[in-house]
């Protein structure tokens, strides 16, 4: 038990379930299948962002990537407009989401390495690009994704939404490499000492230069999906995934002085990110409480976390 | 070298801003005059403080994702409170310049990352800006309007007022002897404290400017628009620390110029106006303003570059 409660995920997980039971004390347990199954289903989308937005963070100090909102709209509008709504296409609009996801993180990279721009610059600016992008192509254009995408997105298999499967998968991808294989030990030593892991033979830039190319495709294949399920692509949808990335991060747990990740903190805290706010919404509180409490709730989580890991 | 170096770091923000306006007076002789400054460069004024108080948080190494959603709130405000019941609206505006050093001495003192706090803190200012204002409204205060709108003679308004900002930030942060130490604590905080100074206040002070200038830029943006809504500046967040860049500053240890930040903030409103005379199609304006960061950044790698060859 004191093993299960040094984790430090397990704080984002006890707050996703508290906000889960203050929900369910108020409608007297009714809907709670369906709230969890809404939780999973928008909790997916914030969780993909968030294990991109994780490696990059757990590159160390000064690692962000800013860039994920403007990534995602252009991916979904691209692969739309790619695919057309013509049944059969849905393998080359995720090839072409990913393709976009590569490019994205290729031309951040190319900033941060020729350049020498701090990433959080780079890719701020990159975004400005992108987004630019994203509104030429996508001026006026309505594109609906082909059927079968559509209900793929919104369906669900053994009770749990698809793209909460998705979200699943990709974690236990991202667990296997970050905590299994050699990449994620490099990965681990670049964020704690860059010059060390250096020093001791990690190939350092190659280590950065595929994280950025990792989070900028999970954002592509988040602004995919995230377009198949609301049937369009938008070109204001990648906007709160900004802040919802890097909160969801820091309430899993990951240290965001960088060295150090964890994957299921990631999913807590996008459950938690979407059950907090459903709560204060089924409680009755406008937009402007709601908005106060969310901040407070996640700054009070920050300090929870930070002051057990000071003492252990 | 040292000393060129340094020139150089101000000369590149100067630099940049004089081709865009050379560029902009081309493309447009006439914005070449005092009613033209002035529409070019009016609603630089607010980026402006907003960017100052974006350096005053990144002198002490830290980021504020916050600076947006903050300036909404203090035009929402000033828009509200002020105009209606102005002791009362200096007292809210008072305490939030309060809550905003509170903010850095908490963070400071439980060793939070200051990047989330502030992105938590973003939701909180938003929300109380939607609660004090829930849809778009609100009125200048009459007195805030006429010196935003004031014509002195010969130089517009705007550029009266960015000389001033950046003449009081200069004085404040560059030239007194707190500015230094504060510039100290993001050099190398350890040993500020090891001399003696108390860093939390330090730090309690930096973040209490920064609010001190989210209001000014507030205020200042209310009495351009005349009326506010929550959302009215959620853009200066990256505008500002881009600004910040623009003008010389860093990341780290504490290397900020006030100056250059005010050219960069002028520098980021000019190149949105200059894209507009280009007549690029307004899809790619964005874009563009991005494209114009990512140049000037390169140019200033080239200047360093050349400068730590020589020296």
């Amino acid at each position: 038990m004191t093993t299960l409660f040094s984790r430090p995920w397990i704080w984002s997980w006890l707050a996703a379930g508290g906000a889960f039971m203050l929900t369910m004390l108020l409608t007297e347990g009714r809907g709670a299948g369906e709230l969890a199954y809404a939780a999973l289903s928008f909790g997916a989308f914030a969780a993909i962002v968030g294990l991109g937005q994780m490696m990059v963070i757990t590159l160390g100090p000064g690692n962000v990537d800013l860039s994920i909102p403007a990534v995602m709209t252009l991916s979904g509008t691209l692969a739309l407009k790619a695919m057309g709504s013509v049944p059969g296409a849905e393998y080359w609009g995720l090839g072409v989401a990913v393709a976009v996801g590569l490019g994205a993180g290729g031309a951040n990279f190319a900033l941060i390495y020729l350049l020498r721009l701090p990433p959080i610059i780079a890719t701020l600016a990159a975004s400005l690009v992108y987004q630019s992008v994203a509104i030429w192509s996508n001026r006026g254009l309505r594109i609906r994704p082909p059927e079968a995408l559509a209900d793929f997105a919104t369906g669900r298999a053994f009770g749990i939404p698809n793209v909460a499967l998705v979200g699943l998968m990709l974690a236990v991808v991202v667990w296997v490499v970050l905590e299994r294989s050699i990449w994620g030990r490099w990965l681990l030593a670049t964020g704690q000492n860059m010059r060390a892991a250096r020093l001791a033979g990690v190939p350092v830039q190659i280590v950065r230069a595929v994280t950025y190319l990792t989070v900028s495709v999970l954002a592509a294949v988040a602004g995919y999906l995230l377009a198949s399920f609301s049937g369009g692509a938008s070109l204001n949808m990648g906007q709160e995934y900004l802040l919802m990335s890097i909160a969801v991060v820091v309430i899993g747990g990951t240290s965001i002085a960088g060295g150090n990740s964890n994957v299921p903190g990631v999913w807590g805290g996008a459950l938690f990110m979407f059950l907090v706010v459903s709560m204060l919404n089924s409680y009755g509180f406008g937009a402007g409480v709601r908005l106060v409490l969310t901040g407070s709730i996640i700054i009070g989580i920050v300090i929870v976390a930070s002051t057990r890991r000071a003492r252990p | 070298m040292r000393r060129l170096f340094s020139r150089y770091r101000i000369l590149l923000p100067v630099v940049s801003l004089a081709l865009l306006l050379v560029a902009t007076f081309y493309m447009q002789p006439r914005t070449m005059s005092y009613f033209g400054v002035n529409l070019l460069f009016n609603l630089a004024v607010p980026i402006a403080l907003a960017t100052v108080a974006q350096m005053c948080i990144m002198m002490v190494e830290d980021i504020d994702l916050s600076v947006g959603a903050f300036v909404s709130l203090t035009a929402c405000v000033t828009a509200t409170l002020l105009n209606d019941q102005p002791v009362l609206g200096v007292g809210v505006l008072a305490c939030l310049v309060a809550a905003y050093a509170v903010m850095g001495a908490v963070i400071h003192r439980l060793e939070l990352p200051a990047i989330v706090v502030t992105l938590g803190m973003s939701f909180v200012w938003g929300g109380l800006a939607l609660f004090i204002l829930p849809t778009p409204g609100g009125a200048s205060p009459g007195w805030l309007r006429s010196m935003m709108t004031s014509t002195p003679p010969m130089v517009p308004m705007a550029v009266v007022a960015s000389v001033v900002i950046a003449t009081v930030a200069h004085l404040l942060v560059v030239r007194s002897g707190i500015g230094t130490v504060l510039r100290g604590v993001g050099g190398n905080a350890r040993s500020v404290a090891r001399a003696g100074w108390p860093v939390i206040r330090l730090k309690a002070l930096a973040y209490g400017l920064a609010g001190l200038f989210g209001v000014l830029a507030g205020m200042a943006l209310v009495g351009l628009t005349t009326s506010a809504d929550a959302n009215i500046a959620l853009r200066y967040t990256l505008l500002s620390i881009a600004g910040v860049i623009l003008g010389g500053g860093e990341f780290t240890g504490g290397k900020v110029s006030p100056v250059g930040a005010v050219i960069g903030a002028l520098t980021l409103t000019l190149a949105a106006s200059f894209l507009s005379f280009l007549r690029l199609s307004p899809d790619w304006q964005i874009g563009a303003q991005g494209g114009i960061l990512i140049i000037v950044l390169m140019a200033r790698l080239l200047f360093t570059r050349r400068n730590t060859r020589d020296g």
